[in-house]
């Protein structure tokens, strides 16, 4: 859709690695089987200076080597020849998650241990002689040991940073657990007693690395789609130097009075004013005005808007730190510090959960040293009561439900950040949604074709194809390809005005009633029509206006069936804002400031309201940061993709029910999942006082009240199966990325 | 019974192997983009590993 990106900023985002080479990452969306990873691989090793190109098809991204002596080779125009859209992916350093990786060593090496004791474990259960059994127990003692400091750490060192902050999470129970059980059966082993439980502590690592493991790998899935969309800030500009040089320097490098050189398509780098040049600029994703703004000597332009039709030459009056991003960034950080800080469900529960297993631990230790005077018996007991409590299934609960609703919306196109973001967003009661690109697609549509001869629109259509503005291309969009070709000659852009062309001897305008008319005195005509005129005389005008997004009208109907209140709060001017809300039936707010937006949202707060917001232009980011959670599209601006706790890729607004939906169902099986937790334990910490738990019991309770939780997560999965063939969504066009889940 | 405890160490040292060998296909990113070996093996060219 933009103009590829220029070579130079190719260049910038490439790294250099060793051998003389340079490595550019590209996400390619597009790419979906094994046909493309062929065509995508050739078309780019064929490409002169690349050496390397490889296709990661879950990732859907490609990494291309190249040599650093000559200038990049055009990888993206080459891409878009043989068919898929390509976007620069930055790369970060060592790109590689270590976190993951990690995780899924300790669970491996878990696993491995957990499987090798338990076999020993059985054998000794099953009634082995006292000297195979000690052999057994010391055998085990021996895998579990390096398994423990290895696996261990990930709970251990969070549950030190907790201790240290005087604070108590989950990690607590479970590394006290996990310690006391192994120095306990560690003592037994050295005065070969019956009972060990190092099958019991190693077990529980492995099941709660597993629920650690699918929550991490849920956010990273969600980092990285987002991460792999198209960029929409410039990440450099061209500058002319004081001795008439062009060089292409990063946005960062820029200072206040440099000349900028920006072509048509470019986005506005910094601050700047205009000094040569006409043109127009897209301020959709910066105001929310829906309607191009012209620019010509002397205006000021704010970074981040799209130069539409001519190149400009702009001065920059502020850095990129000073400039409309930055002061978002500063408003967006003043949002998230006055909103109040939200506590996972986890840990609420854990904050309760520790205090009350230590305790009985503690009481139980002290009871039965008081009835039997048995110092052993008592400990063993105490710590047999920590096992039978160590949060097993508690801390699958949670994580547990969160992976499968993360699946579920990532199957329908929906990016979620965190479990966090999940819980938030179930308590929502209140939805702001921003106007232009949120409601609507930000660009315009034509609404009164059908009222223009055939002909006409077949003209204007034909001169309409060789323009990039937004109103030329929607233009091109609604006429059908005329069956004889229009012989239109000397086709010229007036950046500002419109377009003109020769057809025959009269010459025809497309464009700005007055520049295109000769007389526009007695025309109802306002700033979002276009006319065609032949020769000064109007031949048609066209009425422009900003679609829909597909499934608006159903959403907001369908929120406020919920018993959700719903509002628009718009940067753009009253009238269309009033047209689209009084549509719909909701109150509105237009002309909105971005702070306003914020200040909105938290008044909403304070009066007690959990908001939703709803938002894709950088003026909507800090009222995103102010919500108690918040949304936004795959053509969002950068910071604002970054700033929501979900993403949608898709078209269809429907996501945001969608969405709230499933947050709801998974809140609802978080809860069921607790109280089966809590049942479980009612059942079994008065067993364990009692003295009855071998590690056998142990063994047994903790396997089965884990497979109970994670079968109880799983009918959300099932749910969302059945539910599909209603869902309008299978046919909804795709907008930005096209994913998989990736399994 | 005890004749047979020589197998505990085969068994221990069995589950090591396996354990070994996954640790290092992760390292040598085996696992990086599953999809796109389960495409591969149907498009890629033969080629003979020596002339």
């Amino acid at each position: 859709m933009l103009a590829a990106p220029d070579p130079r900023e190719v260049l910038l985002v490439s790294r250099t690695i060793a051998g003389g080479l340079r490595q550019t990452d590209l996400s390619v969306p597009d790419v979906h089987c094994g046909a493309c990873i062929r065509t995508v691989e050739r078309a780019l090793g064929a490409l002169d200076g690349v050496t390397w190109a490889r296709v990661n098809l879950s990732t859907k991204r490609v990494t291309i080597k190249w040599r650093a002596d000559a200038a990049p080779p055009p990888f993206i125009e080459t891409l878009r020849n043989v068919g898929y859209e390509a976007h620069l992916f930055e790369v970060d350093g060592d790109a590689t998650d270590t976190t993951l990786s990690e995780l899924i060593r300790t669970l491996a090496v878990s696993g491995f241990a957990a499987s090798n004791i338990m076999l020993l474990s059985v054998s000794v259960w099953s009634g082995a002689e006292p000297a195979t059994r000690d052999l057994f127990h010391g055998i085990s003692a021996l895998i579990a040991l390096p398994t423990l400091t290895y696996s261990g750490r990930v709970f251990f060192r969070s549950a030190w940073q907790a201790l240290r902050h005087g604070r108590t999470n989950m990690d607590v129970p479970i590394s006290l657990g996990v310690l006391l059980a192994f120095g306990m059966s560690l003592y037994e082993t050295v005065i070969h007693g019956p009972h060990a439980y190092f099958d019991a502590s190693v077990t529980l690592l492995f099941f709660l690395l597993i629920g650690r493991t699918l929550d991490h790998m849920m956010r990273e899935r969600a980092r990285v789609a987002v991460k792999g969309l198209a960029r929409l800030a410039a990440r450099g500009a061209l500058v002319l130097q004081s001795d008439g040089a062009q060089t292409y320097l990063p946005v960062g490098e820029i200072t206040p009075g440099m000349i900028i050189m920006l072509a048509a398509g470019e986005r506005v780098p910094v601050d700047s004013q205009v000094i040569k040049g006409l043109s127009e600029l897209d301020v959709s994703l910066v105001t929310g005005e829906s309607v191009p703004q012209p620019a010509l000597p002397g205006s000021v332009l704010r970074a981040g808007t799209l130069n539409l039709t001519g190149p400009l030459t702009i001065t920059a009056t502020a850095s990129a730190n000073e400039s409309f991003l930055a002061e978002m960034l500063r408003m967006m950080e003043a949002a998230e510090q006055g909103r109040s800080v939200y506590r996972r469900i986890a840990d609420r529960a854990a904050g309760l959960y520790a205090p009350v297993v230590h305790l009985t631990a503690a009481i139980t230790l002290v009871g039965w040293l008081i009835v039997s005077g048995d110092a052993h018996r008592a400990i063993t007991i105490a710590v047999a009561v920590l096992i039978i409590t160590c949060p097993c299934a508690l801390g699958l609960a949670v994580p547990m439900v969160q992976v499968v609703a993360a699946r579920r919306l990532f199957e329908n196109g929906i990016m979620i950040k965190d479990g966090g973001a999940l819980e938030r967003l179930a308590e929502v009661d209140t939805v702001v949604f921003d106007k232009t690109g949120t409601l609507t697609l930000g660009n315009p549509r034509v609404v009164n074709a059908d009222t223009i001869a055939p002909a006409t629109l077949a003209l204007a259509g034909a001169i309409a194809a060789y323009s990039r503005h937004p109103y030329s291309r929607a233009l091109a969009a609604v006429v059908p390809m005329a069956p004889v070709p229009i012989p239109l000659d000397d086709v010229s852009e007036h950046p500002g005005y419109g377009m003109e062309a020769r057809l025959g001897g009269s010459v025809l305008r497309l464009g700005r009633s007055e520049w295109a008319l000769a007389d526009t005195s007695n025309m109802d005509l306002d700033g979002s029509s276009v006319v065609l005129s032949r020769d000064g005389q109007c031949v048609a005008d066209f009425r422009f206006e900003d679609r829909l997004r597909a499934g608006a009208a159903e959403t907001v109907g369908e929120l406020k069936r919920d018993g959700l209140a719903v509002e628009v709060v718009s940067g753009d001017r009253e009238t269309p804002v009033r047209m689209l809300a009084s549509g719909m039936g909701v109150p509105y707010f237009a002309g909105v400031l971005p702070g306003g937006k914020a200040a909105h949202v938290a008044e909403l707060a304070s009066a007690g309201k959990k908001v939703l917001m709803v938002g894709d232009g950088l003026n909507d980011t800090p009222a995103l940061m102010a919500a108690h959670a918040s949304m936004a599209p795959a053509s969002a601006a950068d910071v604002g993709r970054n700033a929501a706790d979900l993403v949608f890729l898709r078209e269809d607004l429907s996501a945001v029910s969608q969405a709230i939906a499933v947050s709801r169902e998974a809140g609802h099986l978080v809860r069921q999942n607790l109280a089966l937790a809590v049942g479980y334990n009612l059942i079994a910490v008065p067993i364990a006082i009692m003295g009855h738990v071998t590690p056998l019991v142990a063994a047994i309770a903790m396997s089965g009240s884990s497979i109970v939780v994670v079968a109880n997560a799983l009918r959300l999965r099932r749910r969302g199966k059945s539910e599909k063939p209603q869902g309008a969504s299978a046919s909804t066009p795709r907008m930005v990325v096209r994913m998989e889940p990736a399994e | 019974m005890t004749d047979y405890f020589y197998l505990i160490p085969i068994a221990i040292g069995l589950g090591l192997c396996g354990l070994a060998a996954f640790l290092w296909s992760l390292k040598s990113g085996q696992y990086d983009d599953l999809q796109g070996a389960a495409e591969r093996i149907l498009h890629q060219d033969d080629v003979p590993l020596s002339h």
